[in-house]
């Protein structure tokens, strides 16, 4: 099977669509009936998300405030070379890393223990998984309020109330620790997501198999190690590439948690876009901030794509 | 297992559950109190439910966001069916040549950053005289959720069996009869999976809401933002907005959770 790994490239940079267009057909009516269904999607999708990056790559090379009539002129590769020296990018790649790698850590590892429970004998496992995934539910930019002024405001906040009597009282969490509040929050609407896909891979296997490597005298670890870990790897790894995808895109807690500060202590790329865009209306420089997140997704997307083609060959063939 | 073993797995996996669910479950309770009690240090657990906040909420401004909000989701939700369901066909029943490039070409768009094409969007819908339009809002959703439908809908189209296909054919049925006497049938579970998932995402959408609406087109999470620095009273309301904003999404995931995973995953998990 032909797995398009290699096609990627050309279908973000916007080549791919029209490959699929101009393909030669078996015999031109029957290829042009199979086809026709197909291309209001294509075309849609093509015009909504390929043009607009072209755009962003011409836009890239050239200087342009909004806000100043008249300063649109071409600048050559100075955005570039503006994001390689500005402090603030490279400050934003970092915490993009950062806030993605520790969230998606941490949710694959409390998922997977949750899905474990939820997958063994427990009263009120049905009821246990309907609020569990309550916070993937909720909405993001809600779920961010709640926890910065409900748990976490130093003066009303729960949890610096019950902190109070371990001498951790009135600790402002937010601002004392953002990178850390912004992680916390995230792993929280995160978990959920990755209980669901893992609990689904250990509920595919025989529990046979665990019951008879306990009668041959395995411990648990040996166990876990040993079957249900390599059992629920393709969905581990489905989960954390699929998380990924979307953590590297986190936008809401961050602006309502922290707004990128203290500084820029927790600005990532997709905040630090919406500055320089919106804020900035530096259109030249938010273009290249573009280009240069399309390059890092593509690097994290290959391996995504890949992983969820081969689940997707298993699962459904005809 | 063992009874006792049971029941010790059954306390832990209650407590990381009730840690996970408490934000959520004291959202709900903050939203009953009065604006006082909301904010008392040490808070109140015990009080007397009152509906007061959420009367104050829907007589105020928030209603046309969350009517915002609704006509952007339905409307792309629709839009995603009508023009997902002939390329799943296409890709899935009578596959066309390169489905695979195609198939791949529509995922990787869903994970185009939203960096990708962002300021030239901004810039048309500024030209166009569209910021601050649901109706401009509702085509960069059906954007962010076509590929995922295509994906979705074709999972559930390659489970039809082949043989009601060639049926239909022998019987001499055209392209449309097979559309709507054969496939919408057999696959309205997928096309509710798909809609619960298309619903979700754009429901919960905030980055385009906030920077391409202001006020006429402004959906639910935009009026939270409002809540992001004030000062004074104001937890027990933003509580009753909070719940209000997340009941739509809620509801329908719990009432949704086994097409849930399969729509997360865009249909490789079953």
């Amino acid at each position: 099977m032909k797995i398009a790994g290699r096609s990627i490239l050309p279908t973000v940079a916007g080549r791919g669509g029209e490959r699929v267009i101009t393909a030669a057909s078996i015999s031109r009516r029957e290829g042009w009936a199979r086809r026709l269904p197909l291309l209001p999607a294509l075309v849609y999708v093509f015009v909504m998300t390929q043009i607009p990056f072209l755009l962003t790559i011409y836009y890239s090379f050239f200087s342009w405030n909004l806000l100043k009539p008249g300063s649109f002129r071409f600048s050559g590769l100075d955005n570039y070379s503006t994001l390689l020296t500005d402090e603030t990018v490279r400050t934003a790649v970092l915490n993009t890393v950062v806030l993605t790698v520790c969230v998606i850590g941490i949710s694959v590892i409390l998922g997977m223990g949750v899905a474990m429970i939820l997958n063994s004998e427990v009263f009120g496992k049905g009821l246990m998984r309907t609020l569990m995934i309550a916070p993937f539910l909720i909405m993001p930019t809600a779920g961010a309020l709640v926890w910065k002024h409900m748990l976490l405001n130093p003066l009303y906040g729960l949890l610096p109330y019950f902190l109070t009597p371990l001498g951790l009282g009135r600790v402002d969490w937010v601002s004392r620790f953002p990178m850390a509040t912004v992680v916390t929050v995230e792993v929280w609407r995160w978990t959920p997501f990755m209980m669901l896909i893992i609990l689904a891979g250990l509920q595919s296997q025989n529990p046979e198999v665990l019951e008879a490597a306990k009668v041959d005298g395995a411990n648990a670890l040996q166990a876990f190690r040993r079957i249900t870990l390599p059992l629920a790897r393709p969905f581990i790894e489905l989960g954390a590439l699929l998380g990924s995808l979307f953590v590297v895109q986190t936008y809401d807690s961050i602006y309502m948690l922290t707004y990128g500060g203290p500084g820029s202590d927790t600005t990532n790329i997709p905040f630090l876009l919406y500055l320089v865009a919106f804020q900035g209306y530096s259109i030249g420089k938010a273009s290249a901030i573009g280009v240069v997140a399309v390059i890092l997704t593509i690097i994290v997307a290959t391996f995504a794509l890949r992983t969820l083609f081969s689940i997707f060959q298993v699962e459904a063939r005809r | 297992m063992g009874f006792r073993s049971k029941l010790l797995w059954s306390v832990v996996g209650w407590l990381v559950v009730f840690v996970f669910f408490f934000p959520v479950l004291w959202m709900w309770m903050e939203s009953l109190k009065t604006e006082p009690q909301a904010a008392s240090s040490p808070p109140t657990i015990f009080f007397l439910p009152t509906l007061e906040e959420f009367q104050t909420v829907l007589s105020g401004d928030f209603p046309p966001f969350f009517i915002n909000s609704a006509v952007a989701s339905i409307a792309s939700t629709f839009l995603v069916l009508v023009l997902g369901l002939p390329a799943a066909y296409a890709l899935a029943i009578r596959p066309v040549r390169k489905t695979q490039d195609t198939l791949f070409f529509f995922i990787s768009t869903r994970f185009l950053p939203f960096a990708a094409s962002l300021v030239p969007l901004y810039l048309l819908a500024r030209d166009l005289q569209l910021l601050d339009n649901i109706f401009a809002l509702t085509l960069i959703y059906t954007t962010i959720n076509l590929p995922l439908g295509v994906w979705l809908l074709r999972s559930f189209l390659l489970e039809i069996p082949n043989d009601l296909f060639e049926a239909a054919r022998v019987d001499g049925a055209g392209f449309r009869t097979e559309i709507l006497r054969i496939v919408v049938p057999l696959i309205a579970p997928g096309l509710a999976a798909t809609s619960l998932i298309c619903l979700i995402f754009s429901w919960n959408e905030f980055f385009y809401a906030v920077n391409f609406t202001s006020s006429v087109a402004a959906t639910a999470p935009i009026f939270l933002v409002g809540f992001i620095s004030g000062r004074g009273l104001f937890y027990a309301k933003l509580a009753a907005a909070a719940t209000l904003s997340s009941l739509p999404v809620l509801l329908a995931g719990w009432i949704a959770q086994k097409q849930l995973i399969r729509g997360l995953t865009m249909g490789a998990v079953k």
